[in-house]
């Protein structure tokens, strides 16, 4: 084991895998100087055929990753910003995810297209604040959101690995975090959520940045003798169902921790599947902590209002256990 | 043209009859329901797909349109197994999950119609530059129409060919009319061509009622982009003989003259060109006729006869790599 910093060891895990497979190239804007860090060097290593610095033309490299994959490469696409996905959205979810189920299963599409920052980053405001992973999982295409140090590296990797498109969302507020690394290859298997804490009161589904803040709700709750179990499901598409409807049965109280907006986001289709089928183990409604349905405003208290806070969860909470609305 | 030879000149022939014959099949099966939803036919522009996709090589990639059939035959689609997809039945090309618009063929090249306008283009930059990465010499064909070329993704990969020498073929179908929006109200150019050099690359119009032209201008930039010489940009001059789709008539709607309709079908390849053939003693077309016959005759037997998908293969082969519950059950 060695301590590491998140954005390294997913850097780490790029270029483990490149090493490994020649197929591999990377395309996105700024990836030779890389802004974020995690091309950084990459150019020296890999040289100038298998990095591609693009014009501002997020569809056409979209696209063209996909046409590069179904000829045998495997393309790594980076957005600098959740927003781009809007630019590119028919070449992402048209094109690449749909491609192979309409050509009657011809083909692989192994691109892994990853979002080095995403989610809120404070004063950015609205369109550079989004966390859109509900619109990926909506239109079916496997989506992780790693959240520890060794889940960067290892669903990283096992993104490169899957032979069909997957999208990898690195939230802003975890990049600079430390925390150990297991040593040589290995990778995170897709579709498998992670009992970040054990608790036997109540279940806090946390996605992305919150799993830090939900860790640190649940010490809260100890405190207050109230036993939280944080579950962080890190693969959103494949999701383990298992894992959650698990601990939601153990404990009878589910809090939905979520990044994403209110209407139709995350926390919503997981409400549906514990409705669906955890309702016998109920003992409250499922609650849903998660944005305000307008754009990320700019403004500290503006923004800080929208967002999902430490301080909401915990009384979301406490109203959970204590079968009051919050 | 000295360089042609006999069997390439009928080939040609075989090629656009087989199209155009296809493609009046389609027609009536639509009409008698034997094929569901709607298709756009191909019939006038023959000579485009034929004459450049006669300048590629089997292992040369196309992405092609809403108006896909004529392509896919041209770079050797199976007629059988297109009829079939255009029934819905488990034979087709993609196990009826795609339909008219959506017909793919790796093995081919044919890296699929698509429904969206424009949207062919960077895939056709992508397989061009895997050709390229992985040392090979193979040539992409991205076809597209006029419309297209007020669609920024089109745009865009111009660009991206351009910039990273990619051995492209942005092969201009100017069939004058985005359904029905003339291309001379949406665009101020004379030439579509011309907007090519400004992405730094050459850009040809030809007589894409002549496939002959068609040919020569194709080899040609074709031979380049193969050469390394980068990506070039090929306006075929065209028409459409009958409506944007098979559901047109029905619409009632009026956006071209009988005038222009018959000028154009003054120059139909599929009259002009065999007049050609046996004027200069090539061939018989009639024989080529009933061949072409034979084979769709074939086609549309084998589609009727293959079976429907079974339902619940809808929900095989969205992923390559399955986990379970996905997709979702229970919905």
């Amino acid at each position: 084991m060695r301590e590491m910093r998140y954005l390294e060891a997913m850097r780490e895990g790029l270029f483990e895998e490149m090493r490994r497979d020649p197929s591999i190239i990377v395309i996105g804007e700024d990836v030779r100087h890389s802004l974020r860090g995690l091309t950084k060097g990459i150019i020296s290593e890999f040289g100038p055929a298998r990095i591609y610095d693009t014009p501002i033309s997020e569809a056409a490299f979209t696209g063209l990753a996909t046409g590069a994959a179904l000829a045998g490469m495997r393309p790594v696409v980076e957005y600098q910003i959740n927003a781009l996905l809007f630019v590119a959205f028919d070449q992402l979810v048209d094109q690449a995810q749909k491609l192979r189920y309409m050509m009657g299963g011809q083909g692989t599409i192994p691109v892994t297209y990853v979002i080095t920052a995403s989610g809120a980053r404070r004063a950015l405001a609205g369109q550079h604040s989004d966390h859109l992973y509900p619109l990926m999982l909506h239109m079916g295409m496997k989506t992780v959101m790693p959240t520890t140090v060794e889940d960067a590296k290892g669903l990283f990797k096992a993104a490169i690995r899957e032979d069909d498109p997957v999208m990898v969302f690195s939230p802003a507020a975890l990049l600079a975090t430390k925390g150990p690394v297991p040593d040589g290859d290995y990778i995170t298997p897709l579709g498998r959520a992670r009992v970040a804490r054990e608790g036997t009161d109540l279940t806090i589904v946390a996605v992305g940045p919150l799993v830090p803040e939900a860790l640190a709700a649940a010490e809260t709750l100890a405190a207050e003798g109230i036993s939280a179990e944080v579950i962080d499901p890190r693969s959103l598409l494949p999701l383990d169902t298992g894992t959650l409807l698990g601990s939601a049965r153990k404990t009878g109280r589910v809090v939905l921790f979520d990044d994403s907006n209110r209407t139709c986001g995350f926390a919503a289709e997981l409400a549906a599947l514990f409705a669906d089928q955890a309702w016998e183990a109920l003992r409250a409604p499922v609650r849903r902590i998660t944005r305000a349905d307008v754009p990320v405003p700019f403004s500290g208290p503006l923004e800080s209002y929208v967002l999902p806070s430490r301080e909401r969860l915990l009384d979301a909470c406490r109203a959970c256990r204590a079968g009051v609305r919050a | 043209m000295g360089e042609l030879t006999q069997d390439q000149f009928v080939g040609f022939y075989r090629t656009m009859r087989t199209i155009r014959r296809f493609e009046q099949r389609v027609v009536e099966l639509v009409n008698r329901n034997d094929i569901p939803g709607a298709a756009h036919e191909y019939v006038g522009e023959e000579a485009v797909a034929t004459g450049v996709c006669h300048a590629l090589r089997p292992d040369d990639v196309i992405t092609s349109t809403h108006r896909g059939h004529g392509h896919i035959l041209a770079k050797g689609g199976d007629p059988r197994r297109m009829m079939a997809e255009l029934m819905g039945k488990s034979t087709g090309y993609n196990r009826g999950r795609g339909g008219s618009m959506h017909i793919a063929d790796l093995e081919l090249g044919i890296f699929g119609a698509n429904g969206i306008v424009g949207a062919g283009a960077p895939i056709a930059c992508g397989a061009a530059m895997a050709a390229k990465l992985k040392g090979r010499d193979g040539v992409a064909v991205s076809f597209f129409g006029d419309g297209a070329t007020n669609q920024g993704v089109l745009l865009e990969a111009l660009n991206l060919a351009a910039i990273w020498k990619l051995p492209v073929v942005f092969v201009c179908e100017n069939n004058g009319y985005a359904i029905s929006a003339s291309i001379r109200e949406m665009s101020p150019l004379q030439r579509l061509a011309d907007r090519a050099p400004a992405f730094g690359m050459p850009g040809d119009s030809v007589d894409g009622m002549d496939v002959l032209a068609v040919h020569e201008g194709a080899s040609r930039v074709v031979a380049r982009a193969r050469a390394g010489g980068g990506p070039s940009f090929l306006e075929c001059l065209t028409y459409r003989f009958v409506g944007h789709f098979t559901a047109e008539k029905a619409l009632g709607i009026k956006y071209r003259s009988d005038e222009e309709i018959e000028e154009w079908r003054q120059r139909d390849p599929l009259v002009t060109y065999p007049a050609w053939l046996r004027e200069r003693g090539i061939c018989d077309p009639a024989r080529v006729d009933a061949e072409v016959e034979a084979v769709l005759e074939e086609a549309v037997a084998f589609a009727r006869q293959s079976p429907l998908p079974a339902p619940e293969e809808a929900l095989d082969g969205m992923y390559a790599t399955t986990y379970p519950g996905l997709p979702a059950r229970g919905w």
